[in-house]
């Protein structure tokens, strides 16, 4: 009945649904910011601890929410470990374009092995509804290296 | 008239399509519901044969418009039993009837120090206009009973809160738009009445379900909606008792709702133009007549007894699936349906689900704090039933939403 699912649903989205990584508060957080999407309630609490130099040191999340905006979170603590502020918002721009889309263009280029991991939630662009649910995570990132408290995905 | 689902199907051309390859098993009707030919050929002869403005013209198309517009106030009176049709209000929608009690009434009529009660299981339209109300700095109270665990109006609580006799209005809903919960009208009215209250209901859902017969009821203000009773979108009713409607002072002003105006000062028109300022819905209000007409030849008692079959079927056949969780055991319930399952947050589910070509609605259906009190914040999946709604499609649901466990495990 649902076969054809698989594409926006891989096995490598259950398995962050299910078992999201980094999921826990970071005490000595640097930077916080919470991520709300009011039209269908999910909400994520993102940490993060910066470095020396600017660059994002550790990433955590804690919140509520469908299997693809968790996933989505869970890769993106993943991928923007590491990162300076201006990659990470490079990240940002791009995923969100993968995510409407399902293309993206500049992956050739410098971040192709990050963008690659994040490929398999390029389904999403086929489900215009769900797109909110996988930039969440990346809006508050983007709100949380602006310093900001709070981030919409309306 | 006997209750024909294969033909009243036929009477709702968007049932006849396939989405995404398959049969479209529509079950979000609580949200809004799907039209039947009668309702679109008459939106359609309106626009095509008899349309100008009401009320002004003194030509053939503009008095046989206001004569449709006036006739279908008659159609919405006699369907709900008003005693006079001038006690129907058109107003755009159920949330804006509501509004013009809150803005009119509970700003014209209720004094300092008097309440306003409602329930945990409002939808937003009947939450927000009286919060929005409490904090005028009007010294209005906002006072909510509370829902039992069953997802029942707890009486005890409304006649505690009552009790002071200092509620002014209660506002509550005759059928929650996510347990399916009917309350207890009748009563309520007596519960009001005896403490010197008002009492409002937002019939957005039960009108739909229920025979609702106001000279029986003895309720003051009945809001409902159009477009959930087979109608258009963008018109609703308040019905409201002739005596409330001459102390309430208008809500919009402009053309129609008066009855002189010089520069310097007007005179309102009577009830119920008093309340319809501007240009009012004319298309809609004919699409409305054709939409209790269409549901009048088949027969609310007949509605009421097929959805009460799908209810029971609904329940048994959902009680069946491992680990889902239903919102509301009430024991007087209509069709509408919201329930989580263990391992599939309600979204990914109503993906799935629109791959098998069932439409639910996901999220929390504007009711957020009825969500919070079960502890169901990331909110729940409705599936909410129709006069076309089949057995056969509670069925399909129940065995997509099984697939879907299988799916998510």
């Amino acid at each position: 009945m649902f076969d054809d699912l698989r594409d926006l649903y891989q096995e490598v989205i259950l398995d962050h649904g299910r078992k999201p990584r980094n999921f826990r508060r970071l005490e000595d957080a640097d930077r916080s910011a919470r991520g709300d999407n009011p039209m269908c309630g999910d909400r994520l609490e993102l940490y993060l601890k910066l470095a020396p130099d600017g660059s994002i040191a550790d990433a955590a999340f804690q919140g509520r929410g469908c299997a693809i905006s968790t996933a989505s979170a869970s890769l993106m603590t993943e991928t923007v470990k590491g990162k300076s502020a201006g990659q990470a918002h490079a990240l940002a721009e791009r995923f969100r374009e993968l995510a409407m889309t399902g293309t993206c263009p500049d992956c050739g280029t410098d971040l192709a092995e990050e963008m690659e991991r994040l490929q398999p939630l390029s389904g999403v662009h086929e489900f215009p509804s769900r797109v909110k649910c996988a930039t969440l995570a990346w809006h508050t990132l983007n709100a949380a290296l602006e310093g900001a408290k709070e981030a919409s995905s309306e | 008239m006997s209750f024909d689902i294969q033909c009243i199907r036929q009477d709702f051309p968007i049932l006849q399509q396939q989405i995404r390859g398959k049969p479209l098993v529509f079950l979000d009707s609580g949200a809004s519901a799907q039209k039947p030919r009668a309702v679109i050929d008459a939106m359609v002869r309106c626009m095509e044969e008899r349309y100008a403005n009401v009320h002004r013209g003194a030509y053939f198309l503009s008095e046989a418009a206001t004569e449709a517009y006036e006739a279908a106030r008659g159609a919405v009176a006699r369907f709900i039993n008003a005693a006079d049709p001038r006690e129907v209000i058109f107003t755009p929608n159920s949330t804006a009837a509501i509004n013009l009690v809150a803005h009119s009434w509970g700003r014209g009529v209720l004094r300092p120090g008097q309440a306003v009660l409602i329930s945990e299981m409002e939808h937003h339209a009947n939450l927000v206009p009286w919060q929005m109300l409490r904090d005028e700095g009007r010294g209005i109270e906002l006072r909510v009973a509370r829902v039992t665990d069953a997802g029942e109006l707890d009486l005890e609580d409304v006649a505690a809160k009552l009790a002071d006799g200092k509620v002014g209005l209660v506002a509550i809903t005759h059928m929650s738009n996510v347990l399916g919960t009917v309350t207890p009208a009748e009563r309520l009215v007596r519960m009001a009445h005896d403490a010197g209250a008002k009492i409002l209901f937002d019939g957005s859902q039960a009108a739909v379900h229920r025979r609702v017969d106001m000279q029986a009821l003895g309720a003051d203000f009945y809001a409902f909606t159009g477009h959930k009773l087979y109608g258009p979108t963008g018109i609703g009713v308040l019905w409201a008792r002739l005596e409330h409607q001459e102390r309430m002072p208008p809500f919009l002003g402009g053309g129609d709702m008066i009855a002189m105006v010089t520069i310097d000062r007007t005179e309102w028109a009577a009830p119920p133009a008093k309340f319809e300022a501007g240009t009012p819905p004319i298309i809609e209000a004919v699409g409305l007549h054709a939409a209790v007409d269409y549901v009048s030849a088949i027969g609310m008692p007949a509605v009421e007894a097929h959805e009460r079959r799908l209810v029971d079927h609904a329940m048994r056949r959902l009680s069946d699936i491992e680990s889902l969780g239903l919102l509301g055991r009430a024991q007087d319930r209509g069709g509408v349906f919201a329930f989580s399952l263990d391992n599939a947050h309600p979204h990914d589910l109503a993906t799935l689900l629109d791959r098998a070509g069932i439409a639910v609605r996901a999220g929390r259906h504007c009711a957020e704090p009825l969500h919070t009190r079960f502890g169901m914040e990331g909110g729940t999946v409705r599936a909410s039933f129709g006069l076309y709604t089949t057995e056969g499609e509670i069925d399909y649901l129940a065995e997509a939403l099984s697939k879907a466990r299988e799916f998510f495990a």
